[in-house]
């Protein structure tokens, strides 16, 4: 939390800085008067307020800017609005854009619709009191080329991608097989691609439910920075590439597993969300799969270890949404997201409790199937307790405040967990006795 | 509950523009822009796209006021079940907390589910309608360029 107040500090400062700049050539007298009133550490809202104001009521300039209001920063993808309780100052992001032409030779179009309303100021040409704020927050649906990868990684939902392919790469890692890095690399990239197009597919058919949901409401496709069509190609630009990677540069079982992936992903769970409440279980499995792949990438077969690690995903993903969700209640309802949470708050909880549990019998069935040493669930004995604690309290106490606490909680367990699989990972034997399964 | 935008683009501009979300549906309002030469292709596509933004605007803003009546009715019953005020001396509106509201929020969510379906279904056919002509749209205006520039350079 502090990083984003930090940055948004930063940029609320530069903001303030380009404005009073701009304000100071027009009226020197009015800004230094207030400057001097001004602490020059931290700037407050009214100031920032009165900046914006004068900007905004200007005429007279040759050129226009366009105001584009600053996504919301988000920490993580799975945060919820709600739950971010400091006071959100605005901020805008400006831009200029190139001078245009004023010349008057428009060509009258016959079927445009009765002028109702002077046009806004962003001809510049109008006196200021006939606009309305409402007309000011009006875009054109122009895609501009440097905003595409921003927008692109929103629609690729970039963060989550980045968590899918580390698990993917875990999985590599503990495989039982030397590690390869050209083969990890291409596996690394493949798996980023299948992520991205899934992930830009799902947004792709939730236009309208993402609109009426808090968390979701920033997303490009709702805001209408990027069209459907564009989506799609994105999509499938990055879907078929990265498939054929998976198949052909690493191995077709992996690439088998992407496809299924993905399919699974936009095909059953993006759906089901709105009709079951299977589509949890169904979406676990889409998160079990990744380290299946880096698994099948390092070693070219399934074996009880890969499905381990499967199996420890598909656990974690339960206290994590399940827990995630309680605070979602309203919005789901509303929204017409069929979820534990909304229709079976008692399962809801249940789950999450039972799978914290499984979390920890499955750290004792790794060195049992040779993926690490005996070592390991020793060590991961602490953190698995205390989310299993957590998860009894959320289970127990049914409240906000035990959700949020066991969702941050799975946020830095997953991580930690997967690191300590590493360290104690299995070392390949000289012999053949007792050698990992290749 | 479709509200008529008062808005309208500079002349100038020959793109869609996008408005800030609905008060009542959260939806972005779109004005769609009618090309002099608009093809039949793109006045079907531009058709399309209007009546599916009028269609989720009204079911959408009629869903979100429909839950906030019921909302406020469920808060009224409870507080008048449990005896309580309905404004507390302060004169700021009583609430009830998240548990207490969990029996609301999936009576709502069952009750709605059937109308969820069938919009469900109603928006994936048309958004891949609408995805697949304008697709179509693309091709059309691409071929036309090409064959545009073919009669330049022959000429």
């Amino acid at each position: 939390m502090n990083i984003i107040a930090k940055r948004s500090a930063s940029w609320v400062r530069g903001c303030v800085w380009y404005l009073e700049r701009r304000a100071l050539q027009e009226s020197p007298r009015r800004f230094l008067h207030l400057l001097r009133n001004v602490n020059q550490q931290w700037v407050t809202f009214q100031h920032f307020n009165f900046l914006r104001h004068m900007y905004v009521t200007r005429l007279n300039r040759s050129f226009n800017q366009q105001i584009k209001p600053k996504p919301e920063p988000v920490p993580s993808p799975f945060l919820e609005k709600a739950s971010l309780d400091e006071a959100k100052t605005e901020i805008y992001k400006m831009r200029p854009l190139s001078p245009p032409s004023l010349s008057l030779s428009r060509k009258p179009n016959e079927k445009e619709s009765l002028e109702l309303e002077p046009t806004p100021v962003i001809e510049g040409s109008i006196a200021v009191g006939t606009e309305t704020k409402e007309e000011k927050q009006w875009k054109e649906m122009k895609l501009r080329v440097d905003d595409l990868p921003g927008i692109l990684a929103r629609l690729s939902k970039i963060k989550l991608t980045a968590l899918v392919v580390s698990t993917t790469s875990a999985g590599f890692a503990l495989a039982p097989a030397p590690f390869d890095w050209p083969c990890f690399l291409l596996t690394f990239v493949g798996t980023g691609l299948a992520s991205c197009a899934a992930n830009s597919i799902n947004q792709f058919f939730e236009v309208p439910f993402d609109s009426n949901m808090n968390r979701t409401k920033s997303r490009p496709l709702v805001r209408g920075q990027i069209s459907p069509l564009l989506a799609v190609s994105f999509a499938a630009c990055c879907a078929v590439p990265g498939v054929a990677l998976l198949t052909w540069g690493v191995n077709p079982l992996t690439g088998a597993l992407g496809l299924f992936n993905i399919f699974l992903y936009t095909c059953c769970y993006t759906p089901l969300k709105r009709i079951s409440i299977a589509n949890t279980w169904v979406g676990a499995v889409v998160g079990a799969i990744p380290p299946l792949m880096g698994w099948t990438a390092a070693t070219g077969s399934l074996d009880a270890g890969a499905f381990l690690l499967g199996g420890i995903l598909y656990s974690w993903q339960f206290p994590h949404f399940n827990a995630l969700s309680w605070g979602l209640r309203e919005d789901y309802s509303r929204g017409g997201y069929c979820m534990m949470s909304v229709t079976h708050p008692d399962l809801c909880r249940r789950v999450a409790l039972r799978h914290c549990l499984a979390l920890v019998a499955m750290s004792a069935a790794a060195p049992a199937l040779d993926v690490t040493t005996w070592t390991f669930p020793v060590i991961a004995l602490p953190i698995n307790l205390y989310i299993s604690y957590l998860g009894f309290r959320f289970y127990r106490d049914a409240d906000r405040k035990s959700s949020r606490k066991l969702f941050f909680c799975s946020l830095w367990h997953l991580p930690l967990f997967l690191l300590l699989m590493l360290t104690c990972k299995r070392p390949a034997a000289q012999g053949d006795a007792g050698g990992p399964q290749s | 509950m479709a509200q008529v935008s008062r808005f309208c683009p500079p002349r100038k501009s020959c793109h869609d523009w996008i408005g800030p979300p609905d008060k009542h549906s959260n939806l972005q309002p779109v004005h769609f822009y009618i090309p002099e030469n608009e093809s039949s292709l793109e006045q079907k596509l531009r058709e399309l796209r209007q009546e599916t933004q009028e269609r989720n605007q009204q079911f959408w803003a009629n869903q979100n006021l429909t839950f906030l009546k019921e909302k406020e009715e469920f808060i009224d019953s409870r507080l008048k079940a449990k005896g309580l005020e309905l404004r507390a001396e302060s004169g700021q509106k009583a609430t009830l907390n998240a548990e207490e509201m969990a029996d609301f929020y999936k009576e709502f969510l069952s009750k709605n589910f059937r109308k969820h379906m069938y919009c469900n279904r109603d928006w994936y056919k048309r958004n891949l309608a609408i995805t697949f002509f304008m697709g179509k749209v693309a091709l059309e205006r691409i071929w036309k360029k090409l064959r545009l520039k073919q009669k330049k350079t022959s000429n």
